[in-house]
């Protein structure tokens, strides 16, 4: 890994403040908390309760990031847990055996809440299940429907607000004291939808060329504060106001996209990622990329907290519990593959992209299981080329770095090729 | 007619299982103008509604041992489970090219997306994603389900090319109540006389239910219970375990086989779960939907896929099956990289340790070939119970 100094722009200092300062407040003791899901995250509803957003997979990429969670995988798999199962899961467990600390330092608190929003992930029911055995607390389920035909039907939409009204808000209620007051709900829903705004303009930025961003390496950063406890803040409307305003600057500038390593000097290909990225080696693993001049100028990681750059979804204060169920529904793993497919292929034609990489994730069927069709239907509909590499999220065993660089090598190779033939056109820096 | 002798039944059933290019259905569907065939995979789908469309529910349990994979390896990466490729496999290499619709019932993610690659790959098929729900409140997750119920009534109907009605269901509701009252007695036969009827042959039994209608599988397993009852067979010193963790990709039939000889009496499993998931008559009187739902809801099996609301509840339906069937101990059989079987398995194993019961954990691939391992654990286990389970 290198040891050179991280260039870091005002945006990733600031969301790094957002993200230690929840942390913070999680382990202050002076609130309620809640752990839930990033797919599906309720937060402006648990804000109506005063109550921490606690996310368990943001805890285990932290522990990754920090080259932690190989070890507490190893604990959760001499506890029983096997190595065929997801990661994350194992990692929070592990944790968990190992004292439960946060990034900060401090213990996390036991749960008061497990919001289980059962969203577009088959996993996170057992794994709150598992972390139910622990806690004993309190534990609310959110069953969202797969969205199977590609849209969601209105059964679908109003079984989620019968759960609201019937069974998760009542639950919150009993768990903070605070009774619910539909009008904060609509306060916040309206920030959340004028962050929103900002955020598809983020997004959609890297259809400059050269693109200012990095829409998966650096796409992580920028979507921690509206995939994680600050969706529907003021601070949430700040920093992509911020952001905004900073990527503005770096396409006046025409620079390229923004690494570890300052900016990239010549951007050579534009590529969509599918999948969510390694976080043992993060930084080895983006250097693959930008130092063959590398550019992600749209991936689906960035629509897995939801989808808001494909169909115009916000939420909606007029419509409050209803715009909580489209939100959920359209996160990106609870959508059909003919839909992901559509997203990605148009994704591919809009930003001009050379062609589709596939990491895919042994820890996470949802996104995984079918990615090998998703290729190749993507190449039939756009003529691009996929590749297809494999890691994991949180577990160093599988992450074989010289694996990875060959086959990003080659692929860069055959996008070269293709383009003497006539393919993609060449990016000019 | 001279009834069978079970070695005639259980060969019949055999070459059903053996026959992956589902001749007994392609001849259901050829023997009648505009008949209709509906796959489905575990674990559960009503199939009272497909069988009132007048068509043939066909479960597809992926290609068991012998199929040689070919173009399904092609589809997924090695860390997924085998089903959903050797299914593929069937489906590419024109196995199910009778079939004129599939349903994929929310089990796991990988059952999830094959239902996408389905609508990508057979385009002119029907393509059903079988959401049930994890709220079992009349009001909230039933209401959910009756309409999801209403809407597969409507869908096939379309592809009938006529009105499914109430009358149509009840009708099939009736058809299977009978089917599940004598799987239940197979099942029950078996707890009480395991060595009258091995567990290789009431699986084959219940597979042959995957493959023909339900009233003809029905007079099969009464003919196989009367055969079997009949059949002299000897006792033999095994101890009793209930197998768990088997209901979606299936284990090999020579994994069955194997935990008996090894001295393993299985007296009940997760094995198909779709013959007995709901567990009482469901009325055929009213509206037969909202029969349906209410027994989803209040009268079904618990599994791995399924929430357990109440923590305190949580393995509870594996310790009455142990107590009820009078098993000494668990053989946990999950199928590599099956995350519902996987992820449940430390909790239910708590449950039993807490409780003092015996159990072994061990996985499978439905192409396993290796037995001899299989036959060391499970006859050691036995041994181990035999010997200080009694302590």
């Amino acid at each position: 890994m290198s040891n050179r100094e991280v260039v870091k722009s005002s945006s990733q200092r600031i969301q790094k403040e957002m993200i230690a300062r929840n942390y913070d407040r999680i382990t202050g003791g002076g609130c309620k908390v809640s752990s839930t899901f990033v797919p599906g995250n309720l937060n402006e509803l648990l804000m109506c309760f005063d109550i921490a957003n606690n996310l368990p997979e943001i805890n285990a990429i932290q522990n990754a990031m920090r080259k932690k969670s190989g070890d507490l995988i190893m604990e959760a798999e001499r506890a029983g847990h096997s190595e065929d199962v997801c990661t994350y899961v194992k990692a929070d467990i592990g944790m968990m055996g190992k004292g439960n600390i946060a990034p900060n330092g401090k213990p996390f608190p036991d749960p008061d809440v497990l919001l289980l929003s059962y969203t577009g992930c088959f996993t996170f029911m057992k794994w709150f299940e598992l972390l139910r055995e622990q806690y004993k607390c309190p534990t609310v389920m959110l069953h969202v429907p797969y969205a199977a035909d590609g849209k969601p039907t209105r059964n679908m939409r109003d079984y989620i607000v019968r759960q609201l009204k019937e069974e998760v808000i009542p639950a919150l209620e009993r768990v903070s004291g605070i009774r619910f007051d539909i009008d904060r709900l609509r306060g916040y829903l309206r920030k959340s939808a004028v962050a929103e705004n900002d955020l598809v303009w983020m997004l959609e930025s890297s259809k400059h060329k050269p693109s200012p961003i990095d829409c998966y390496f650096g796409g992580v950063y920028y979507m921690g504060p509206i995939f994680t406890a600050f969706r529907g803040t003021d601070e949430c409307i700040e920093y992509y106001r911020m952001l905004r305003v900073e990527i503005e600057d770096r396409i006046a500038r025409g620079l390229c996209a923004q690494t570890p390593d300052g900016d990239m000097p010549e951007e050579r290909y534009r590529l969509v990622v599918e999948g969510p990225p390694n976080w043992t080696s993060f930084r080895d693993f983006w250097q693959m990329f930008h130092e063959a001049g590398a550019v992600v100028v749209a991936s689906s990681y960035t629509k897995v907290g939801g989808v808001y750059d494909y169909d115009g979804f916000r939420h909606d204060p007029d419509q409050p519990l209803e715009s909580l169920a489209d939100y959920c529904l359209g996160v990106y793993t609870n959508r059909n593959l003919p839909t992901r497919v559509d997203m990605l292929a148009r994704n591919l034609v809009e930003y001009d992209a050379d062609g589709l990489l596939i990491n895919s994730i042994k820890s996470c069927n949802s996104f995984s299981a079918g990615q090998l069709v998703m290729m190749r239907e993507i190449e039939r509909i756009t003529g691009k080329p996929g590749a297809f590499i494999e890691t994991d999220l949180v577990d160093p065993r599988y992450f074989s770095a010289a694996n990875v660089k060959n086959r990003l090598e080659s692929y860069f190779q055959m996008i070269d090729q293709k383009r003497r033939a006539g393919g993609s056109a060449a990016v000019s820096a | 007619m001279n009834a069978r002798p079970v070695k005639e039944i259980v060969s019949c059933c055999q070459e059903i299982f053996d026959d992956l290019t589902f001749r007994r259905a392609r001849e259901w569907k050829a023997a009648g103008p505009g008949r209709k065939v509906i796959g489905y995979l575990p674990v559960y789908v009503p199939r009272e509604i497909v069988h009132a469309a007048g068509m043939l529910p066909l479960g597809i349990l992926g290609g068991g041992a012998d199929l040689e994979v070919i173009h399904g390896d092609a589809y997924y990466q090695s860390y997924i489970c085998r089903i959903p490729r050797s299914t593929l496999e069937l489906a590419v290499t024109g196995r199910l090219d009778f079939v004129d619709g599939m349903m994929f019932p929310s089990i796991c993610d990988v059952i999830r997306n094959l239902s996408g690659i389905w609508q990508i790959l057979f385009k002119d098929k029907y393509v059903r994603y079988f959401d049930a729900p994890q709220n079992f409140q009349d009001e909230v997750g039933g209401v959910f389900y009756s309409n999801e119920l209403r809407e597969l009534r409507e869908g096939l109907g379309r592809l009938a090319g006529r009105e499914i009605t109430d009358e149509d269901i009840r009708r099939s509701i009736a058809v299977y109540n009978e089917n599940r009252r004598v799987v239940n007695q197979v099942y029950d036969f078996r707890a009480a006389t395991p060595w009258k009827a091995p567990s290789a042959e009431v699986y084959l039994l219940m597979r042959a239910g995957m493959v023909l209608p339900p009233e003809e599988h029905t007079l099969l397993m009464r003919e196989y219970l009367a055969a079997a009852e009949a059949e002299n067979r000897p006792m033999r010193d095994n101890c009793r375990v209930l197998l768990t963790g088997v209901f979606c990709e299936q284990p090999p039939l020579n994994l069955i086989k194997s935990l008996e000889i090894s001295g393993c009496y299985i007296v009940d499993d997760d094995l198909l779960l779709v013959t007995r998931w709901l567990l009482s008559e469901v009325p055929t009187v009213g509206d037969p939907i909202e029969s349906l739902s209410r027994a989803f809801l209040h009268q079904s099996a618990q599994t791995a896929a399924k929430y357990e609301a109440d923590r305190t509840q949580k393995g509870s339906y594996l310790i009455d099956a142990i107590r009820r069937r009078k098993a000494d101990g668990v053989i946990f059989a999950a199928p590599s990289f099956c995350d519902p079987a996987l992820l449940d398995q430390p909790m239910m194993v708590s449950r039993l340790e807490a409780l003092k019961i015996p159990y072994i954990t061990m996985q499978y691939a439905e192409n396993s070939g290796q037995m001899q391992p299989i036959r060391e654990q499970s006859g050691t286990f036995a041994d181990s119970i035999k010997l200080w389970g009694a302590a």
